[in-house]
């Protein structure tokens, strides 16, 4: 066990990828029954601080259709200077310049180490990162005020050269011109009407760009046209007047009449963000961020009414139908996006509110384009603050964490075909040898455009093997997969990241238990959960969970090893145990429950849990918990209600939210002020373990979690009430009689109940 | 008339006696000789044929005729070839023979007329007659003086039988009035009857004088006289009791028969013309001068005794030097020696005379009607009425050239200072009527023409300055009204601006429960309103409905029934008043916020380059503190807002706390919005700051624009917009330069078509092209949105169409064809000045009420109405004024009278609902005469010009014209058919109220709406439509009749202004400088012939060919002529309510065509007809009409 763990861990920090299963079924046959798919997740631009990139263009299989990259496991003639692709067999020349390989003089891309390879690519002209703030100016003037420092600040964070944009909205849609000496002018427009680009383009006047600009000065060099937008500033030129154009930001000066919501017109604004970049700077990296404070309440993407006693949409009310709005603006955001994609920009979302903001409705914006979407009460927090200022964070070369415009493009060996991927990300509709007919998440291509992506972000790639039964592999062989991530970095590089893994086929029926031995169930858990929340969000919630009931007993019926009919004798091995609590924590988890969320905050975690890597969702899944005690060091403890003692802090971490949790004698000490006593230090210094535990996370987690500090029987408290395992409850507390943990009000089933129905489940013979 | 006697005198005797010389001889020869009258008639006859030969020739001589009053220049113009038209078709055969070239010079002047018209005949005399006539009130009485004087004449007349002149002067100061004397034909009869007339003329001056007067005695008395009466009584008789002479003119009838049937008509002209001018000339020969003089002298002395003579008097003062003068000495001569050489130089003396002469020439009449008893009973007829005026185009002799040669003297012609003169009658009213304050008491008053300065004491009546009518006795009965033709209508001016000396409304305040009105018709308290039951009710004077009176209006009532506190309270003591409204009065049941002032500037790139921008934006900079401050606030209420607009649209945010203007561009012109409502419209004095920097910006950021194609309407509707948003009401000045084209609403196409005109589609070129913009306006007026355009065009702009959003909220348009910043900038900067500084009411509703019998049926001006009744108005300002039309519903009583109540209610630029009222009270009559006697010839003309300018948008052209003649036809006729004293058909008699309508009328149909010349674009046409519809009367009148100054005449020393001579070549003199103004623009002529003197003192260069015609202001130079010159100029600026542009027209310059256009009274480029063929086709018309 401790090599296939080791085995996964090198290979996740090597290629980034994590595969469900690490022994490959050989069959189609075989793989269904498997339940849990064959499928990774990828994390493209993981960080590799010890892989330098290689200058050079990568060498590609001539075969048209295949294009794969020559790597490690390629076969190669260094005498007759070929080399064999390993997808397609296809026999290569190797190119002049390699002309001097040999067994020991091997370029990168053979050395088995680096089975993942940056390579930088010169293509193109090299076009500056384009920032295009979009602003809301109908906030309250403490936030709004937040809001101008925030981005004030954030000026100072981008990249000198940066094309940076403004664009603000309430009533009216205004787009800021930068460049003006003694006046600023903007560009307004009506925020109820929706506008084709091309309108966009002709009232911004872009649409003949090169007149008036060649004629201000004819003698600017050539490179310069590109960049002069009006509207799209190098951040170094306008540094001063932005800073003094976001200074000077008024709070949207239409009145707002009692009981009304402000008109809000976020909808327009964005169409206008896009409808700009894409006639100015189309396929170049470029974000539009998008800070709002409230629902679109008119124009197209108006999410509801200006009326206040009309309530946004609850789930109540989409399940009911009663969503007047929501369908209508979720196609406008979602046509926005589409385009925003096939233009290679992102859009980012910052909301900040607190009530719903139309997340929802435009959720698709930021998943598809693999923007940030962040979600606060108020832009006067540092949630937001600081959430922020980290999209700019740098790493440890100094640059951006971010890169854009990507492409990532899969190949595999011939038994495998693609089902599909899951992620931030749009198909790109390349049909290829490699492509399955089932498709499992955004499928039917093996291509997909990431338009903006972190080393965090992550991809659910799902494969099925198409191996007929009847047509075994020759033992030893392996099968391969090639991830061909070619992107710009935010150094306005080009590069292509190619990571090609393989993994062993075996025989299900011969070899199962080497199958299962491989089988990494953390993997698997997030591939099954995105699956469910992919679904979820597609299709009808209640199936979801069914769905996801009847793969576990499956897997369980399949792997589990009983007696017909008697759960007693139910026994998973070691590298399936902790799968089932996993889809326990994941059946109560926001992703698939919109009980007591409400449609924007279901959309936001589901964004996020879409997007980040496997530690990260698996946090979402089950948050971890820490306790802080006198009798030792922090120690994670169950998540389970009986971890909640009175003499205990608790840490959770449960992605979204860090809770401290003071238990209740605790926390009376506290309030007694034993901390303050000298004599007591060691109870401050346990009071202060946990804070600086969760600052540890703060200071790295992106979105930045809600810090919730509380104790025993505050409100805050429900935080970590509704996360644990309901093991005690208000129903069984007494009679299990015992004094520990603290008994959660729930009609949920606990996880001794969930498993137990399992066992019964998955040893009936009926099922 | 002392205008033209000086004029005239000066140059006129070199030249002119020739002329006359001919004139007299030829005519007088032949017809005079048989008997003084009869001659004349004779002569008349005679006339007919000999104007006809003489015609071609010497047609133009009767601009000698001119030249006599003025320079030979006038000859060398187009009146030769003119006469020769008319001579030809006409009266050809007559005259032919040796007559030809006295009657020539004569001719030339009436000849073109004729030539169109066919009948020359009209009013020669009735020009001196119709002034008098004119100020009702005065001339009345004046007239049956000048009846008996003109019997008086008659008397002379045959005395000077023998000397034709004395028919011609007759004719001259008669009005021409009986021209058609064809039996004179003669032959040279025409030419001679010219001829005589012209050595009459020194006579004539008398005769003139006695003219009309005389005549009309003689006809009743003597058969022939009549004839020859007409001849030489016309005029006088015209200008004084016209009715009176006309039985006697019985005989003249015949001629005036001769006229109709031919050119005879004409002819007849010819015998009175040679009359007129060659009188005085020759005539004066020793006999008559000393009888000219005397009786002009005597007339004027006279004068004082019949009413006419006042008139005269008043105007005489300059005449009489004049007269004085030129008479004794040439018009003696003229008679005694040869009638037609010696005469020459009187001619010229004679002619002014004439010219100015009228007044002399009734003085004479007096006289003569002294001697003649018959007068006294015309005296008596007339005394009333005289009005009417008899015209008779033969009869008037026009001035001899010298310079024309003897053959063209046989045509008979008009002589133009026989009919009726505008110049006279306006001179006769200010001197009549200047003095003395104009007192509103009494009911149906008429008060002094528009040009004549005169204080107004309000004591009931609405001031004329507010309410004109066109009658001030209304018929009866709606039968009357129709028979008459002459159209009911008030031209209100509700907020006209009145002289410091005059107080401005009282506001009236009467409580919460809002103005007190009755309860049925819901008119406002007024002066006629009577209280009964001791004050507990009133009863309307509208509606005879009785309210209560509310008890804290309660008054009681004296001995007279006049409450007590009737001298306090304006409302029933004055005739106009304001009244507090509540908030009852306001939209939505809320006080208005002060209006708003919006300044929309087109930044395209002819509007850079030609720095126009740039001079906008400095402009502002200080105009902005002077916005109307409505009253005595310290500082304005008007807040103010800026828009720059090309393709797109800029907005501006200028609120007082920014650190700098921010600039908001709306590029979504198909679906306008206003981007931001707090800080777009400001208050000047917090944002100056912001403001400043705005307007220095503005220019350097368009600097490089290149945008060519341009959005208007979208620009409305932003404003508009921002009205909305801000909820008031206000007004946009736009400045704009090019046609619509860019995609957006409202564009336009060019659709310019000069092929269309005189066809049934011309109309279509007054038609917007789309009904975008009306229905734009309506939002405009529903929300107050006044819209002001300041136009700047190089082409096309189809101000047709751009203007219609204007011009139906009350606002002004403003163009300035091919801006240039070196010429144009004062002016334009001075109306926009004017126009931002002055008062205006905004969201005004203005209703007319009157009494029973009566109801305002039709409007005219700058409005929008949404129903029958009440008009509408976004904005409303000082120089905004209403034509509104009344018809008979019911019959009227002369007891009661007729009432009118304007009733405005708007805002005021200080934000303050106000209700603003006027009354006027009118008398009605049964008889025809009554209504005659008291119109308005001013009024008439502006209603006309109305009616016509928006008849062309629905009919074609001609048929517009057509209507108006026929109309004024109609008018006269019905005068001539129940209100004048029977006479000859041939004669033509105009009502003394009336006689300048034919001139006038003439000058409406010659305008470039209803006639355009090929230089007169369309949107010229479209502007000048828009632009009089909304004119009051005074602008009108003298829009259509421009003033022409001589400046060489200028008193340096004294403040008055020279006296103004009439609109024609043939006054003016190669060696003089003229100065013409119509309110539009100023013309300074320059002859090549004036003292270089003069140029080197006006224009600061040496010689004439050095004189810019560029410049567009004179320069300063520290002399007093240029001095003076320019402190006149200041004058007439200020009288107009835009600045006029200056334009320098040398004489034979390229210019001068388009001076020329103004020289009404001359036959036009377009093919407007002449006065005096004008006069004789309308007397044709009118003879038609009778027969």
């Amino acid at each position: 066990m401790a090599t296939y763990l080791e085995f996964i861990q090198q290979n996740e920090e090597r290629d980034g990828v994590r595969f469900s299963w690490n022994v490959w079924p050989s069959s189609r046959l075989e793989a269904t029954r498997m339940v849990v798919p064959l499928a990774c997740l990828l994390t493209p631009l993981k960080e590799r601080p010890d892989l330098p990139p290689v200058q050079y263009e990568p060498v590609l299989c001539s075969r048209p259709t295949c294009k794969a990259v020559l790597n490690p496991l390629c076969q190669v003639d260094y005498r007759a200077k070929l080399w064999a692709c390993n997808f397609c067999f296809q026999r290569n020349q190797f190119p002049p310049a390699y002309a001097g390989i040999s067994e020991v003089n091997q370029p990168a891309e053979l050395m088995p180490q680096f089975s993942t390879i940056d390579y930088i690519v010169q293509r193109g002209p090299q076009t500056p990162l384009i920032f295009l703030y979009v602003v809301d100016t109908c906030l309250e003037e403490e936030d709004l005020q937040a809001l101008k420092e925030s981005l004030q600040m954030s000026l100072s964070l981008l990249p000198p050269d940066a094309l940076v944009g403004l664009i603000t909205f309430g009533r009216m849609v205004q787009v800021h011109e930068l460049s003006c000496e003694g006046i600023s002018k903007s560009y307004v427009f009506r925020g109820t009407k929706d506008l084709t680009a091309k309108q966009i383009q002709d009232m911004l006047g872009l649409t003949k760009p090169a007149v008036p600009v060649q004629q201000g000065r004819p003698l600017q060099p050539q490179e310069q046209p590109v960049i002069s937008s009006r509207f799209l500033q190098p951040i170094h030129k306008i540094d001063m007047n932005l800073t003094d154009l976001l200074g000077e930001l008024q709070r949207d000066p239409w009145p707002v009449t009692q009981g009304k919501r402000p008109l809000r017109s976020t909808g327009v604004a964005l169409s206008i963000a896009v409808g700009l970049l894409e006639g100015t700077f189309p396929n170049t990296g470029a974000r539009i961020m998008l800070f709002t404070g409230g629902p679109p309440t008119q124009g197209p993407g108006m999410v509801v009414g200006d009326e206040l006693k009309t309530p946004i949409r609850s789930w109540h009310d989409i399940e009911k139908d009663n969503a007047r709005f929501m369908k209508k603006a979720t196609k406008h955001y979602e046509t926005l996006a589409n385009r925003t994609a096939a233009n290679g920009h992102c859009i980012d979302i910052y909301a900040c509110a607190l009530d719903q903001t139309g997340l929802l409705e435009m959720k698709c914006c930021t998943n598809l384009t693999g923007g940030h979407m962040v979600m606060g009460d108020s832009f006067n927090t540092s949630l937001f603050k600081q959430t922020f200022q980290r999209v700019f964070s740098k790493d440890f070369n100094g640059e951006f964490r971010m890169a854009f415009g990507a492409s990532l493009d899969v190949k595999t060996s011939r038994e495998l075909k693609i089902g599909g991927a899951i992620g931030p990300c749009i198909s790109l509709n390349a049909k290829g040898p490699y492509v399955s007919e089932n498709e499992l998440g955004i499928g039917g291509t093996c291509q997909w455009k990431i338009c903006s992506l972190d080393p965090n972000t992550t991809l659910a790639i799902y494969f099925e093997v198409v191996n007929q039964h009847n047509a075994p592999i020759p033992q030893g062989g392996r099968g391969a997969v090639q991830f061909i991530t070619q992107y710009q970095h935010s150094s306005m590089q080009k590069r292509i990241r190619v990571t090609t893994i393989a993994r062993n086929w075996a025989d299900a029926q011969n070899q199962l238990q080497h199958i299962e031995a491989a089988f990494d169930q953390e993997a698997a858990a997030v591939l099954m959960a995105r699956l469910g929340v992919y679904r979820a969000e597609t299709e009808e919630g209640p199936d979801v969970l069914r769905w996801l009931d009847r793969q576990l007993i499956r897997l369980c019926q399949k792997f589990g090893q009983y007696n017909k009919d008697d759960p007693n004798s139910f026994r998973l091995s070691d590298s399936f145990s902790l799968y089932p609590q996993f889809m326990f924590h994941l059946r109560r988890s926001p992703f698939l429950q919109v009980f007591n969320n409400s449609p924007d905050e279901s959309s936001y975690y589901r964004h996020h849990f879409a997007r980040q890597d496997l530690t990260q969702s698996l946090i979402m899944i089950q948050p971890i918990l820490y306790s802080y005690s006198f009798y030792g060091p922090p120690e994670p403890v169950l998540l389970d209600s009986s971890s909640i003692l009175a003499d205990r802090i608790l840490l959770m971490d449960s992605f979204f939210q860090i809770v401290i949790y003071l238990g209740e004698t605790i926390a009376q000490w506290r309030k007694a002020g034993y901390q303050d006593m000298p004599e007591y230090e060691n109870f401050k210094h346990l009071l202060q373990a946990p804070l600086d535990d969760a600052q540890e996370i703060l200071q790295t987690r992106f979105p930045m979690p809600r810090y919730i500090n509380t104790e025993h029987g505050s409100s805050q408290a429900r935080f970590l009430l509704s996360k644990v395992n309901p093991s005690q409850t208000h129903n069984n507390l007494y009679a299990w009689g015992q004094e520990s943990g603290s008994p959660i009000l729930t009609d949920d089933v606990s996880l001794q109940v969930f498993m137990d129905h399992l066992k019964k489940l998955a040893v009936s013979s009926a099922a | 008339m002392s205008v033209n006697q000086q004029a005239h005198t000066g140059p006129p005797y070199g030249q002119p006696q020739p002329a006359y010389q001919r004139y007299q001889q030829p005519g007088y020869g032949g017809q005079q000789m048989p008997g003084v009258p009869h001659s004349q008639y004779g002569v008349y006859n005679g006339p007919m044929p000999g104007y006809q030969q003489p015609a071609p020739p010497q047609g133009y001589f009767p601009s000698l005729g001119l030249p006599s009053k003025g320079s030979p220049v006038s000859l060398n113009s187009d009146t030769s070839s003119l006469a020769p038209n008319f001579i030809g078709p006409l009266r050809t055969p007559p005259t032919s023979g040796a007559p030809p070239p006295t009657s020539g010079a004569l001719l030339p002047v009436g000849q073109p007329a004729y030539n169109q018209f066919g009948q020359g005949d009209v009013q020669n005399g009735i020009p001196a007659s119709a002034v008098q006539m004119q100020r009702p009130s005065v001339s009345q009485p004046f007239i049956p003086g000048s009846t008996p004087t003109s019997i008086s004449q008659l008397s002379s007349f045959q005395q000077y039988g023998p000397s034709p002149t004395g028919a011609q002067q007759l004719t001259n100061h008669m009005a021409g009035m009986t021209i058609g004397s064809v039996p004179t034909s003669a032959a040279p009869p025409a030419g001679v009857g010219y001829g005589p007339s012209t050595s009459v003329p020194p006579a004539s001056g008398s005769f003139t004088a006695t003219g009309s007067g005389l005549y009309t005695p003689y006809s009743s008395s003597q058969g022939p006289r009549p004839a020859s009466m007409t001849h030489g009584l016309p005029p006088t008789s015209l200008s004084q009791g016209v009715p009176l002479a006309q039985p006697a003119f019985s005989g003249p009838p015949l001629s005036m028969q001769r006229l109709p049937s031919q050119g005879s008509g004409y002819a007849p002209p010819p015998s009175s013309t040679g009359i007129g001018p060659s009188n005085y000339p020759s005539t004066t020969g020793a006999p008559r001068p000393s009888t000219m003089q005397s009786p002009p002298l005597s007339g004027q002395a006279l004068a004082g005794l019949p009413a006419s003579q006042p008139n005269h008097l008043a105007s005489p003062p300059p005449p009489q030097q004049a007269m004085s003068g030129p008479h004794p000495g040439p018009p003696m001569t003229g008679l005694q020696g040869p009638p037609p050489p010696s005469t020459h130089p009187s001619q010229p003396g004679y002619q002014i005379q004439q010219n100015g002469s009228f007044g002399q020439v009734r003085g004479p009449q007096p006289n003569y009607g002294g001697a003649y008893p018959g007068t006294s009973n015309y005296g008596s007829q007339p005394g009333p009425p005289p009005p009417p005026k008899r015209l008779d185009p033969d009869s008037i002799p026009s001035p001899q050239l010298n310079e024309l040669p003897p053959q063209q003297k046989p045509r008979h012609r008009i002589d133009p200072d026989a009919i009726p003169s505008p110049i006279q009658v306006i001179e006769d009213d200010r001197n009549n009527r200047g003095s003395e304050p104009f007192v509103t008491g009494v009911r149906g008053q008429v008060p002094p023409l528009v040009t004549t300065n005169f204080l107004v004491k309000d004591q009931g009546n609405a001031s004329p300055r507010y309410i004109r009518c066109t009658s001030y006795n209304i018929p009866c009965t709606s039968d009357m009204a129709k028979q008459s033709q002459v159209p009911l209508a008030a031209v209100i001016k509700p907020l006209a601006m009145l002289p410091t000396e005059e107080t401005p409304p009282y506001l009236v305040d009467h409580g919460e429960s809002g103005p007190i009105r009755c309860n049925r018709c819901k008119a406002y308290m007024c002066p006629f309103m009577q209280f009964i039951e001791g004050g507990r009710r009133f009863q309307c004077c509208f509606c005879s409905c009785v309210t209560e009176v509310p008890p804290h209006y309660f008054q009681h009532l004296d001995h007279t029934g006049k409450r007590v506190d009737f001298y306090d309270r304006p409302e029933l003591s004055l005739g106009s008043y304001e009244f507090l409204a509540t908030v009852d009065y306001c939209k939505n049941n809320k006080f208005p916020d002060p209006p708003a002032f919006i300044f929309m500037i087109d930044v395209s790139y002819n509007a850079v380059k030609s720095g126009l921008v740039r001079l906008i934006c400095e402009e502002l900079k200080s105009l902005l503190d002077y916005l109307p401050r409505g009253g005595n606030l310290e500082e304005s209420a008007i807040r103010v807002g800026f828009v720059t607009y090309n393709k797109v649209l800029h907005f501006y945010n200028v609120k007082s706390s920014l650190a700098q203007p921010q600039m908001m561009v709306v590029s979504d012109v198909a679906d306008m919005f206003v981007p931001l409502l707090d800080g777009f419209l400001v208050n000047v004095n917090e944002s100056r700051a912001v403001i400043t920097s705005l307007l220095d910006q503005i220019p350097e950021m368009f600097a490089d624009t290149r945008e060519t194609e341009m959005v208007f309407a979208p620009v409305i509707q932003a404003g508009l917009d921002a009205l909305k948003a801000a909820e008031c009401a206000g007004k946009l000045f736009i400045f704009h330069t090019s046609l619509p084209i860019a995609e957006a609403p409202g564009k336009l196409k060019n659709r310019d078509d000069k092929k269309l005109i005189n066809t049934d589609k011309e109309k279509t070129l007054f038609q917007p092209q789309t009904n975008f913009y009306s229905n734009l306006a309506k939002d405009c007026v529903a929300q107050g949105c006044c819209v002001d355009l300041f136009l700047f065009p190089n082409q096309y702009l189809d101000v047709a169409t751009l203007g219609v959003v204007t011009y139906q909220t009350g606002g002004s348009i403003y163009k300035y064809s091919y801006f240039q910043l070196e010429t144009d900038q004062e002016r334009f900067l001075n109306d926009l000045r004017r126009d931002v500084q002055k008062e205006v009411g905004f969201d005004a509703v203005m209703r007319v009420r009157t009494s029973t019998g009566i109801r305002a049926t039709d409007f005219f001006g700058a409005f929008y109405m949404s129903n029958t009744t009440d008009v509408e108005l976004a904005g409303l300002d000082c120089d905004k004024t209403i034509t509104v039309e009344f018809k008979h519903d019911d019959k009227l009583s002369e007891d009661s009278g007729a009432l009118l109540q304007c009733a405005l209610l708007y805002t005021s630029s200080a934000g303050q609902r106000r209700l603003r009222i006027h009354n006027l009270s009118l008398n009605c009559c049964t008889q025809l005469a009554d209504l005659y006697r008291n119109c308005e010839t001013d009024t008439l003309i502006n209603y006309l010009a109305k009616y016509a300018y928006r008849g062309v948008l629905n009919n074609p052209v001609k048929t517009v014209r057509d209507a108006l003649i026929n109309q004024c036809a109609q008018i006269l006729a019905c005068y001539r058919k129940n209100c004048a004293s029977p006479s000859s058909a041939g004669q033509l008699i105009l009502p003394e109220c009336m006689k300048l309508l034919p001139v006038y009328l003439n000058c409406v149909l010659k305008s470039d709406v209803l006639q355009p010349g090929p230089e007169v674009s369309t949107d010229d046409r479209a502007y000048i439509r828009q632009l009089v519809t909304s004119m009051d009367v005074a602008e009108t009148n003298v829009f259509f009749y421009p003033r022409l100054l001589p400046l060489t005449k200028v008193d340096v020393d004294n403040d008055a202004l020279p006296a103004a001579i009439r609109n024609s070549e043939e006054r003016l003199s190669k060696g003089d400088m003229y100065l013409l103004e119509n309110g539009l623009n100023i013309f300074v002529w320059v002859g090549v012939n004036v003292q270089q003197g003069l140029i080197q003192n006006l224009f600061g260069v040496s010689s004439f060919s050095q004189i810019s015609n560029t410049m567009s202001t004179l320069p300063i130079l520290e002399n007093p002529f240029s001095k003076k010159v320019r402190s006149i100029m200041d004058m007439l600026q200020a009288q107009r309510s835009r600045y006029m542009k200056l334009i320098i027209v040398k004489q034979e310059d390229k210019f001068e065509m388009l001076f020329k256009h103004f020289l009404v009274e001359d036959k036009s480029m377009s093919g407007g007809a002449s006065y005096v063929d004008f006069l004789c086709h309308m007397h044709k018309e009118i003879r038609q009409l009778l027969s």
